[in-house]
């Protein structure tokens, strides 16, 4: 393997279009802070907060996702992954970072009580109604803040020492014996970020963070819709960082067919969310109890309704459409196409999940939305690529390597 | 009801099976197929065999499916049995969508298999001529068609010196026909240890 390119250098291009998009960014962050997240005015509080917090939520899921990725395909022994797992661990490096800004921006909502934001912070309120008073165990500041920091510590923990087992891969050639430790602690790494992803993304975290916006409603479906579509959106980022690093000559080992599985798991994780979205949707519409419907009023029939069924084309009928084709699947460039539209349209989900409840008579996409996520793509950009340059490409000692090569769909 | 005449070359390694492939095409014989015990990684590319076209026949078969749901189900709720149930509208989407996707399934599902087991030509009751009976065992049997201008004798001894361990040269049934095996004398079960 004399011929491979193990060290990635960052394109000046890229760092620019990094640092271009941190400093608009980051200037459309600070001034929408100072001008509207301090206001006294709690109208423009509750758009600046809310705007940040679904920013930095989806943000965080989607590069966790790269994580959850690389722990099931470890868990399943997948070999296919191999050639390009240094992109998947690459991404989940952001976890910590962009799991900082989620922590201090919700611990900042919940101990200056934002109760705008989440109602169950008012305690008068809470006081005097049922329902509340019946979550309280669960909703609570304290509860919220001990489970966020356990949540992002241990999955930016776990995440840590999966990359520290992965890198053991780079140094000496295996035997079998120790090959079969490897993977042995491969498995048992991953085994420890599942169990708590698990009890985090696919259920509880979602309903801290983003149900309780709605404190009154709930609904079972949430927590595997939010994982669902932050899976899927984290796909669409490995398939795009996959293609660009390819584009600038590296992965020499990565081809259509390791790209055609990601693109499978683009495709089938896109309907995948379909059948969750739907399923919430149907019993709530059948069932048409006033406590359930309020979720979906100024949804379906208010101020979101162009946003709600965007998010349906966007995120079901266009990768269902696009993505079924096995040749489409093994073109980069249509890949990279549905991965940047995936990617946007799960934003779009995430916005009106956040501003959809915070925001009920008017959207409020604009400047400050954009720019902020501006910011997070440029540090993501920025610190995807410092990562895949601190380390091999390749993880070229790995056992399952040679499987990964010869790969055939 | 075609009786062909068809030369059978029987090989019992994959590293001797594609290189014979590749020189047999090479020389100009169109390769009937290649029966083999187990699926054979490329040996569809090796073969020249175009992509299948089994699931634009199932795409059509899915869109046939939601078609007959959808018009089936709508006429039925809108206009020849018009139901109150819970308030809900005559046209009432969401509550069809399982049914809409079952019915779609179905559709795909059944006409797949129909249509995969007429392209392989078989189905319970009807049988087909085997070229080798180990080729569910432990040998590859590649077929080739004789037109006019072949010469069998000559294609004979290119498979044995390309390193085919048995070869054979048969007159058979192409196609199909009913029957089943274990009632007729030339049967998979009374022939297979020869």
């Amino acid at each position: 393997m004399a011929s491979i390119k193990e060290q990635f250098e960052i394109p000046g291009k890229l760092k620019t279009w990094a640092y271009a998009l941190i400093g608009i960014g980051g200037v459309a962050l600070l001034y929408g802070m100072f001008t509207q997240g301090f206001s006294t005015d709690e109208h423009e509080q509750v758009h600046f907060w809310g705007t940040l917090m679904y920013n930095t939520i989806f943000w965080t899921l989607v590069t966790n996702a790269a994580m959850f990725f690389l722990c099931f395909s470890t868990m399943a022994q997948a070999a296919w992954m191999q050639s390009f797992r240094r992109i998947a661990e690459a991404i989940s490096t952001l976890v910590p970072i962009f799991g900082a800004i989620t922590f201090a921006v919700l611990i900042y909502v919940v101990v200056s009580e934002k109760h705008h934001i989440y109602h169950w912070l008012d305690a008068a309120a809470v006081a005097k109604d049922p329902i509340l008073k019946g979550k309280a165990g669960f909703l609570n500041p304290t509860f919220f803040i001990i489970w966020t920091t356990l949540a992002i510590g241990l999955w930016s923990y776990f995440g840590y020492r999966m990359r520290q087992i992965s890198r053991e891969a780079d140094e000496n050639p295996m035997d079998h014996a120790t090959a079969h430790s490897f993977n042995i602690r491969s498995m048992t790494g991953s085994g420890f970020f599942l169990v708590w992803f698990g009890l985090t993304v696919a259920s509880t975290i979602p309903w801290l963070w983003l149900m309780s916006i709605d404190a009154h409603w709930y609904s079972t479906m949430y927590s595997w819709y939010t994982f669902a579509s932050s899976f899927v959106a984290g796909m669409a980022l490995i398939a795009l960082w996959v293609i660009y690093v390819k584009n600038k000559g590296y992965l020499e080992l990565t081809n259509s067919e390791h790209l055609h599985d990601i693109a499978k798991f683009m495709f089938a994780f896109s309907i995948f969310w379909t059948y969750l979205w739907f399923s919430q949707y149907m019993l709530i519409w059948y069932a048409n109890i006033p406590e359930e419907t309020v979720y979906f009023k100024h949804r379906v029939q208010g101020a979101y309704k162009p946003i709600f069924f965007l998010n349906l084309v966007v995120n079901f009928l266009a990768p269902l459409l696009i993505l079924m084709k096995r040749s489409a699947k093994r073109n980069f460039t249509l890949v990279a196409f549905m991965a940047v539209l995936i990617l946007f349209g799960h934003w779009i989900d995430f916005y009106q999940m956040v501003m959809g409840s915070l925001m009920k008579d008017h959207v409020t996409l604009g400047w400050l939305d954009f720019g902020i996520l501006g910011f997070f793509v440029g540090v993501l950009i920025l610190m995807v690529a410092r990562s895949l340059a601190s380390k091999p490409l390749i993880a070229k000692n790995h056992p399952f390597l040679k499987e990964s090569i010869i790969h055939q769909v | 009801m075609a009786q062909k005449k068809f030369v059978v070359g029987c090989f019992d390694d994959e590293k001797v099976l594609f290189p014979a492939v590749k020189q047999v095409r090479a020389a100009g014989y169109k390769i009937k197929d290649v029966y083999t015990p187990f699926p054979v990684h490329g040996l569809d590319h090796a073969l020249g065999m175009r992509e299948t076209s089994l699931h634009t026949a199932g795409f059509i078969y899915g869109i046939t499916g939601t078609t007959t749901a959808i018009s089936c189900i709508s006429w039925i709720f809108t206009k020849d049995w018009p139901l109150n149930i819970g308030g809900k509208p005559h046209f009432a989407l969401p509550a069809w969508i399982p049914i809409i996707f079952e019915l779609t399934v179905l559709f795909a599902a059944v006409g797949m298999v129909m249509t995969f087991m007429w392209l392989c030509q078989m189905a319970p009751g009807v049988k087909k001529h085997h070229f080798h009976k180990k080729a569910t065992d432990d040998l590859f049997v590649m077929v080739i068609e004789c037109t006019d201008k072949t010469n069998a004798e000559d294609l004979t001894s290119l498979l044995s010196s390309k390193g085919a361990v048995e070869t054979d040269i048969q007159i058979a049934e192409e196609g199909w026909w009913f029957g089943t095996y274990d009632t007729e004398n030339d049967n998979l079960y009374n022939n297979v240890a020869h």
